[in-house]
């Protein structure tokens, strides 16, 4: 798949995954994509939870009025909201691994078909950690992945089974990506949606998983 | 009861010894016991262990304790911004114990309660996952994790009064709890030190039974990512 003029672009799909959010949400976007997903919440009541250690994160602040003590989980400064509150690691995880985060929305290096998720390390190459990406997916209500759908390479990145070292085992409800929406069902994944001008056969032929 | 002292230096006197194990607060540059590490750094001790989310940068936070080699082993769960650390690590001087983010948390927080382990979903099915007990709890699978209690603890607040009572600023509380409880002893440098009842005994972030030594000093507070909008885009 190399026609650019098909599937949906960074913000289409970012877009497309603020579909998936509900009024009176608390939801985790994480880095790149997903966190564009904010600026398409519109009228919904959504409160968005920063791992380390905050419910109800706003915009970039304004130039000048920057905070050092008050950044999102990507160590980017950022302001808060009248209704924002904040709390310790500790506590951040146990609202997270306790299940009381509808959803987390993130990116990945490969997804397969059983829901595994592949996101924070390629043998042989920089480590840099896993975050809270571990916790987060093990302990959200819902994970839903928003990445491309092939690599630079054109190969698929969504799989029959992950290559790299897991995130999390059996843990992605919905895939989006520039060319389709995909849910993770018994036998393989399910479309649910096409992107602009993406055929079915073309899906097929840049999936390498399973289309049940 | 005498927690107040000078300085980093005289806070941190008796305290250090090679091998020791710290456990340290902060998140990226955010809310890090900028003083102690520097003051730890002067006092030329090694071969330390660190329990800390992240590594700093090259020449902040962490980050100048490696720059001197004095950092034997890390505990982290994100340690991206350190081109130092990843040449150490990668020629094999350096450890490196990767944790999930809220499985430090709670391993410090658990740590400090007395519990010596507890049992996770986080990582079951992943390199984290190994060499640790598998136990099933209503036919889910959760893996053993164990409590972190460190020879001393190093936070940062933004006012505490004399009797250890702290209070923190935004997401820079973070860590600092947790780490602070995980400590055999502990040291909280702040912004502030207030008199007593100038802190609200209902607003209390962590009650000073988890501080031992306090230091009041000038913080740099570095942002790492200084990302704004300009007036124009409202």
């Amino acid at each position: 798949m190399s026609n650019d003029a098909k599937g949906w672009d960074r913000n289409r799909m970012a877009a497309r995954a603020a579909e998936e959010l509900e009024d009176g949400m608390y939801v985790n976007l994480g880095i790149g994509i997903p966190t564009l997903v904010a600026n398409y919440v519109g009228d919904k009541d959504i409160t968005l939870q920063s791992e380390n250690g905050m419910l109800g994160m706003g915009a970039f602040p304004f130039e000048g009025d920057e905070d050092p003590d008050l950044i999102n989980a990507g160590k980017q400064t950022i302001t808060e909201l009248n209704r924002t509150a904040y709390f310790d690691s500790a506590t951040s995880f146990g609202m997270i691994r306790g299940g009381k985060i509808a959803a987390a929305i993130l990116g990945a290096m490969e997804v397969a078909e059983n829901g595994d998720l592949a996101n924070w390390m390629i043998p042989g190459k920089l480590v840099k950690g896993m975050g809270g990406a571990m916790d987060l997916v093990a302990g959200v209500g819902r994970v839903i992945v928003v990445m491309d759908h092939t690599s630079k390479h054109g190969e698929s990145k969504v799989l029959k089974a992950c290559t790299l070292p897991l995130t999390g085992k059996a843990v992605v409800d919905r895939i989006i990506t520039n060319l389709a929406v995909l849910d993770v069902v018994e036998g393989g994944l399910k479309l649910v949606e096409l992107a602009d001008g993406v055929t079915e056969e073309e899906l097929r032929a840049a999936t390498d998983a399973t289309i049940v | 009861m005498k927690k107040v002292y000078g300085s980093a230096t005289e806070a941190l006197d008796g305290l250090l010894f090679d091998g020791m194990f710290i456990a340290a607060g902060g998140f990226g540059l955010c809310g890090i016991p900028e003083l102690l590490l520097e003051a730890i750094r002067e006092s030329g001790v090694k071969d330390l262990t660190f329990a800390s989310n992240n590594a700093g940068v090259d020449d902040f936070g962490i980050g100048i304790l490696l720059q001197t080699r004095q950092v034997k082993k890390m505990i982290s769960s994100y340690v991206g911004e350190n081109k130092e650390f990843m040449r150490q690590y990668l020629g094999g001087e350096l450890e490196l114990e990767f944790n999930p983010q809220g499985t430090l948390a709670e391993r410090m927080r658990a740590g400090g309660c007395g519990i010596p382990g507890f049992y996770t979903k986080t990582g079951v099915g992943t390199l984290i996952a190994e060499g640790k007990e598998v136990k099933t709890f209503d036919g889910e699978d959760y893996i053993l994790e164990h409590g972190i209690v460190a020879d001393l603890a190093i936070v940062k607040a933004w006012k505490a009064d004399d009797t250890g009572n702290l209070v923190f600023r935004k997401t820079a509380r973070n860590f600092n709890p947790p780490a602070a409880m995980c400590g055999k002893v502990c040291i909280a440098e702040v912004e502030e030190i207030v008199p007593r009842s100038a802190l609200d005994g209902d607003a209390i972030h962590l009650p000073g039974i988890y501080v031992h030594r306090i230091i009041q000093g000038e913080h740099e507070k570095r942002i790492e990512q200084r990302t704004v909008r300009t007036r124009e885009d409202a």
